[in-house]
């Protein structure tokens, strides 16, 4: 077993507005081990990027708040840290790639001045110093001819390119852990094969851990090495990659994997399988597990009791009254 | 089920740029760029490429949004482009376009009934009594309730907004659907239930699709033919489980490959393409793929190729393979 570099212990994260609280992350426990990548995923709503954002302690106060939990990251609990410290944990030992390149890098700095403005400032090297580095990650990076490109602003370059500059910026201080919030969303395929491919062996060069948060399950399939599935701020399911995606035992992720095209029609009447209904209203959750209004299994227990996640199989965990 | 409804030849769309006040050397953006295509009757012909490479162009020009530069479009045998304003009018009742995003394309003053109930206005179709009970039937078909036509957009998810724009696009009894990434914006459990529906109303209407999506599994699932577009060309065109079983042309290849398996133990064989996408500002010569082709030589640079007939069946423009 490899030792945790973050261990999320019953995270609840809730939002307080005028039509009442929206529990977006209610009650999640999560590990990440050193040199692991752990997925997250789940359908939009379901508060993996609040999570995130716990995490980085980036939650727009007062109207959010972490109002109870623990996120132990190398022993020291984020949730307690003053904003001092995170300050000089954000961006250094934590840092956050987000979706959208354009609208996360500033539009009127040259990127190499936003990447070497980090590294000056953690790092506590020259200026010039830190410029020199910044060329050196987009070289890293796979930027061809990064002394000329370190002098452009985000608009001269393609989304591909801006994604592999947030790449170079959040890994510039040598994070232990980057999380990554669908870093290939916005992205072409083929471009996206490229960032994928980029990640993962950057991420075996500098050693540090990620946590990839995504809605794409084949993502999560090619480069982690577990996942969870998220619901309606609930981790209703965790494991290793292969047994979760070789054998999904909750009932939403089932649903998930089926509502997925995976092969050729072979008759015409053939249909997807879905899941009925939408992704509940955070301000209106049911007693007990959230997911019953969708699932076929649902029984009486189900709509008394919010099941707790326990272990099936080795490294495999449910939250789901069908298995105990 | 031959029959072609829909022929489109040599279909040229460029736009032009103004780089600045004074400059006389204007660019062109070549979207969609001799472009042939043959559309079935009651069948799907999934649209497949990057951004950028001319596909919603391609599909606005089918429906006339746009008119193309040259070329031909035949609907139904006759040439959609030189028709009168009468003619196009009707033309209209037969083509339908479902967009994207579901957000941007309904108007959010307008109630439900209104949305819905505007083509049959619009075309003279039907008023008063009849129209509201063709409204609440559409709605049915859908798979929204009757009771929801009072509502207006903001009141509905995005996946019920996407049926909302099913049932204007249905209202005419079109004989071609053009949809634009029709599940693109929406969260994978609600795809599935439109692309059912979108399956279903097929099957029930014997309507045609034209299906632009970016999505390949999606692409596999629902189409019966299948074109590869590149920096506005057709680089293969084939039937679906042909181009799936081996896709020919490099880029293709490339494309099929990098879409990710959902099967952890799979060994990746992706085709890591070198490179961006080249802007359609001045695209490359020759192959507009040569920039980006593992299997490129020198004949690729100067000269292009055109679509041939391989012994599959499928139409590829390659010079290599």
């Amino acid at each position: 077993m490899k030792v945790s570099l973050l261990e999320i212990k019953n995270l609840k994260t809730y939002f307080f507005t005028r039509k009442g609280v929206v529990k977006a992350v209610d009650g999640v426990d999560l590990k990440i081990a050193e040199g692991e990548t752990v997925g997250l995923v789940g359908e939009s709503g379901c508060g993996k990027t609040v999570t995130a954002l716990s995490i980085m302690r980036l939650i727009p106060e007062p109207m959010g708040r972490i109002v109870e939990g623990k996120i132990l990251f190398n022993g020291i609990d984020l949730v307690r840290a003053s904003e001092k410290e995170m300050q000089k944990i954000r961006g250094n030992r934590i840092s956050m790639v987000f979706q959208e390149p354009m609208t996360s890098l500033n539009p009127v700095f040259k990127v190499g001045l936003q990447i070497a403005e980090a590294i000056e400032l953690h790092q506590g090297v020259s200026a010039k110093e830190a410029w020199e580095r910044a060329i050196e990650m987009l070289r890293m990076v796979g930027i061809p001819s990064p002394e000329s490109r370190v002098n452009d602003y985000p608009h001269q370059m393609s989304g591909g390119m801006r994604q592999r500059v947030m790449i170079a910026m959040a890994l510039s201080c040598h994070p232990r852990l980057m999380i990554a919030d669908e870093p290939t969303t916005a992205l072409d395929v083929t471009i996206q094969a490229q960032i994928l491919d980029l990640i993962q062996r950057l991420k075996e060069q500098v050693r540090s851990s990620i946590l990839l948060i995504t809605h794409n399950l084949g993502v999560v399939a090619e480069v982690a090495q577990h996942v969870g599935v998220m619901y309606a701020g609930h981790i209703v399911e965790y494991g290793d990659v292969i047994s979760l995606f070789r054998n999904p035992k909750h009932p939403y992720t089932l649903g998930l994997f089926q509502s997925i095209p995976q092969k050729r029609r072979t008759k015409k009447r053939d249909r997807l399988r879905v899941i009925p209904g939408t992704v509940p209203d955070l301000l209106g959750l049911p007693m007990g597990c959230k997911f019953q209004d969708r699932c076929s299994h649902a029984f009486k227990k189900c709509r008394e009791e919010s099941p707790q996640l326990i272990e099936i199989e080795h490294d495999h965990q449910v939250r789901c009254w069908l298995y105990g | 089920m031959d029959e072609v409804l829909v022929e489109v030849k040599r279909l040229r769309k460029y736009y032009f740029l103004q780089r600045g006040l004074f400059s006389r050397r204007n660019a062109v953006v070549k979207a969609v760029d001799g472009v042939n295509l043959v559309i079935r009757k009651g069948e799907t012909l999934g649209l497949v490429g990057e951004s950028g490479c001319g596909k919603s162009t391609l599909g606005r020009l089918i429906l006339r949004l746009e008119d193309p530069d040259e070329g031909e479009v035949r609907f139904e045998g006759r040439d959609i482009l030189h028709l009168q304003a009468e003619e196009i009018r009707k033309l209209r009742r037969d083509i339908q376009i479902i967009f994207q995003d579901p957000y941007s394309s309904l108007n959010p003053r307008r109630r439900i009934d209104a949305i819905i109930g505007e083509p049959l206005v619009i075309h003279g179709v039907a008023k008063g009594r009849e129209l509201e009970e063709k409204v609440i039937e559409l709605m049915k078909v859908v798979g929204l309730r009757p009771e929801q036509r009072f509502l207006y957009p903001h009141q509905f998810s995005g996946g019920q907004r996407q049926r909302i724009g099913i049932a204007r696009a249905l209202a005419l009894q079109p004989k071609l659907i053009i949809a634009d990434e029709p599940v693109s914006s929406l969260d994978v459990s609600i795809q599935a239930q439109i692309v059912n529906l979108l399956l279903d109303l097929q099957s029930e209407y014997r309507l045609t699709y034209l299906f632009i999506s970016h999505d390949l599994n999606l692409i596999e699932y629902v189409s019966d033919w299948v074109a590869v577009m590149y920096l506005g060309k057709i680089v293969e065109y084939a039937k679906q489980e042909v181009i799936y079983e081996r896709p020919i042309h490099p880029y293709s290849e490339a494309l099929f490959s990098a879409t990710p398996s959902l099967d952890p133990l799979e060994k990746s064989r992706r085709i890591l393409l070198e490179g961006d996408v080249p802007s359609p500002i001045n695209p490359p010569s020759g192959c507009r793929f040569h920039t980006r082709c593992p299997l490129r030589i020198d004949l690729c640079e100067k000269e292009e190729p055109q679509l041939k007939e391989r012994p599959n069946g499928s139409l590829v423009a390659c010079h290599v393979r």
